[in-house]
């Protein structure tokens, strides 16, 4: 039996009395690279919020390798939506991508060497070593994207969670972006995406969970991803019937 | 009274140097903070806070009897600090945007802080005037004590900001992020506020209510100009306060019966507006020169570009042709033909043009060229 990355137990969320998601459980298996599929408002940024304890749940809990998720933070890293900073805040891109050993650091303590040294890395890893004194504001959408990643591979994590990593980027930034998550599974780590393009999913992914505020279906990629489970997600008749 | 007799008396005179230092010291620390509300998006989130701190400060003499303004400014922190988690309260709980929240707390509070003053202008005690000097400002008014205070309190938010400042910084930048870190968001929230409450309340007795918002704003903005880095900003906008202070209480000290608290914040605009159309990166001026290079420079290639597709044809790429051939084409001008012979892409001879070996192989990369600069 391989072991549980993350657990989720009933968890349910709402704002002002309609539920945003409802009564989730779910669990994600350690070394897979999972989608999380819906239509808009299906809650799927929500439920990684949620996860993430960005938004109080109204019930709930979640386990991360069967603790509490508050004592393993340091396991997780968050990728956050694009769209959700100012690019226009004063800082350089290797300034963004130190922000992700921020943790480990802890209160007070400021990055050194060894902290600039990981996230020179991770610039080099995502391709951005070239735009490392870059201004911000000065990155395109794809770039402003792998300078997330980055920040989130410097938390050298076991656990990540991706909201809409592919969301306005060109299909070079796409692939170089897929590769790093093929990459990271193959390293054993979990990756868990929200994700938009329904085409692309076998081809990306290995596992997948279906939402719509509940929870339709979660599983291998082979053995549920399917016209069934895709129109009861979507709610019209959906034919995408993949081509394999 | 020219400059270095103005200096000189700075130093001499107890009061004007109280006053310098004063509005000097103010200005920096409202600079400091200020950055970090305009890069926190609540610049009006200054303006209902010294609002909100009216009806404290008449609360606290209507208690105390008391004008000292030691006792009137705690009263404004107090009424400050509930207004500020009014507001915060406001955006949490309800569906309420911050902007509304704002502007329904700094009325509430602002209107109540009025009623109060007058209710105390009407009372047949004659140690009652002169509680209105807090809408404006009165920097006249202010005293070495007073200077001390500002001095500490900046004493202390300079520290607690090099201290925290990795953690100010990422929740600047990412508050969501920040959390997921395993921060306590919240408390880095409610330590950068409170300063921001305790800058204004400090400022209240030499701006007043109604202007102390520009203290705090108009510095940072005019330091975002200037640089892409939030220490140097916060660095700049604290210096551009202080400037301010000083040369605002210069100009209304030199010029009788000028309001000083007005004066400062007129000075710090000017800083905004110069800053707006000068700085280098993000001014206007060199944005619309910019633009002109660029366009120019767009003209240029689209002639060489032209020509190259002319030359192609020919086995002889230095083959010359008639610049007549040129006038179908827009984009050309005898400046830019001129310019390319100066880069020695092109030679004329009479009417007749040709490229050169440099021009031909530039002609032929400048658009991947261009690509690759942009990668």
């Amino acid at each position: 039996m391989e072991k549980i990355a993350v657990k989720v137990d009933d968890l349910t969320v709402a704002y002002n009395y309609k539920p945003v998601l409802w009564d989730i459980d779910l669990e994600i298996p350690e070394g897979v690279l999972m989608a999380i599929v819906g239509p808009n408002g299906a809650g799927k940024s929500t439920l990684i919020k949620a996860i993430l304890g960005i938004l109080k749940p109204i019930a709930g809990s979640v386990t991360i390798y069967d603790k509490p998720y508050e004592k393993q933070r340091q396991l997780v890293a968050y990728v956050p939506q694009k769209g959700s900073v100012d690019w226009d805040f004063p800082t350089t891109a290797l300034d963004v991508v130190k922000m992700g050993t921020y943790g480990s650091l802890g209160w007070i303590k400021r990055p050194g060497q060894k902290e600039k040294k990981a996230a020179l890395e991770a610039l080099e890893k995502v391709g951005m070593l070239a735009f490392k004194s870059r201004q911000i504001s000065q990155l395109s959408g794809g770039q402003q994207q792998r300078i997330f990643l980055a920040r989130a591979l410097v938390q050298n994590a076991s656990i990540y969670f991706m909201d809409e990593p592919f969301q306005g980027v060109d299909a070079t930034t796409e692939i170089a972006i897929i590769n790093i998550l093929k990459e990271l599974r193959k390293a054993g780590k979990t990756v868990i995406v929200v994700h938009h393009d329904l085409q692309t999913v076998p081809e990306y992914f290995d596992w997948v969970t279906f939402l719509n505020v509940k929870k339709i279906a979660t599983g291998p990629v082979k053995d549920i991803f399917n016209d069934d489970n895709l129109t009861k997600t979507y709610g019209i008749n959906y034919k995408v019937s993949i081509q394999e | 009274m020219d400059i270095i007799e103005y200096i000189q008396l700075v130093f001499t005179d107890y009061t004007l140097r109280t006053i310098t230092l004063g509005t000097a010291v103010l200005g920096a620390v409202c600079g400091m903070l200020g950055s970090f509300a305009v890069l926190r998006k609540q610049s009006l989130l200054g303006d209902a806070i010294s609002h909100a701190a009216l009806p404290g400060i008449a609360i606290a003499f209507l208690i105390t009897g008391s004008k000292d303004s030691n006792t009137l400014l705690i009263g404004a922190l107090i009424s400050g600090l509930i207004g500020t988690f009014w507001i915060r309260g406001i955006v949490t709980k309800t569906h309420l945007k911050s902007d509304t929240a704002l502007g329904l707390i700094l009325s509430l509070f602002f209107g109540f802080g009025m009623l109060l003053l007058t209710f105390i202008q009407k009372q047949p005690d004659a140690n009652q005037a002169g509680l209105d000097k807090y809408l404006f400002g009165q920097a006249a008014t202010l005293i070495e004590s007073d200077v001390w205070m500002m001095a500490i309190v900046t004493g202390i938010c300079l520290v607690v900001m090099l201290i925290f400042w990795k953690e100010f910084k990422i929740l600047l930048f990412d508050a969501d992020y920040t959390k997921t870190l395993g921060f306590n968001t919240k408390f880095i929230d409610i330590l950068i506020t409170s300063f921001i409450v305790l800058a204004i309340v400090l400022g209240l007795q030499t701006v007043g209510v109604v202007l102390m918002s520009a203290m705090l704003l108009a510095p940072a903005a005019a330091a975002r100009q200037w640089t892409n880095s939030l220490a140097v900003m916060v660095f700049l906008a604290a210096l551009f306060g202080a400037f301010a202070g000083v040369v605002g209480t210069a100009i209304s000290a030199s010029q009788n019966n000028l309001s000083t608290g007005p004066v400062i914040v007129l000075v710090a605009s000017v800083f905004v507006v110069f800053s707006f159309i000068f700085s280098p990166s993000r001014g206007l001026l060199f944005k619309q020169i910019r633009f002109i290079r660029n366009r120019r420079d767009l003209q240029l290639h689209k002639t060489l570009a032209f020509m190259h597709h002319i030359a192609e044809t020919h086995e002889d790429i230095s083959h010359p042709h008639a610049i007549k051939l040129l006038n179908n084409f827009q984009g050309y001008t005898r400046s830019t033909l001129q310019k390319l012979v100066e880069k020695g892409y092109v030679k004329l001879n009479g009417g007749m043009w040709n490229l050169t070996k440099v021009g031909f192989d530039t002609a032929a990369n400048l658009y991947t060229k261009q690509q690759t600069e942009d990668e």
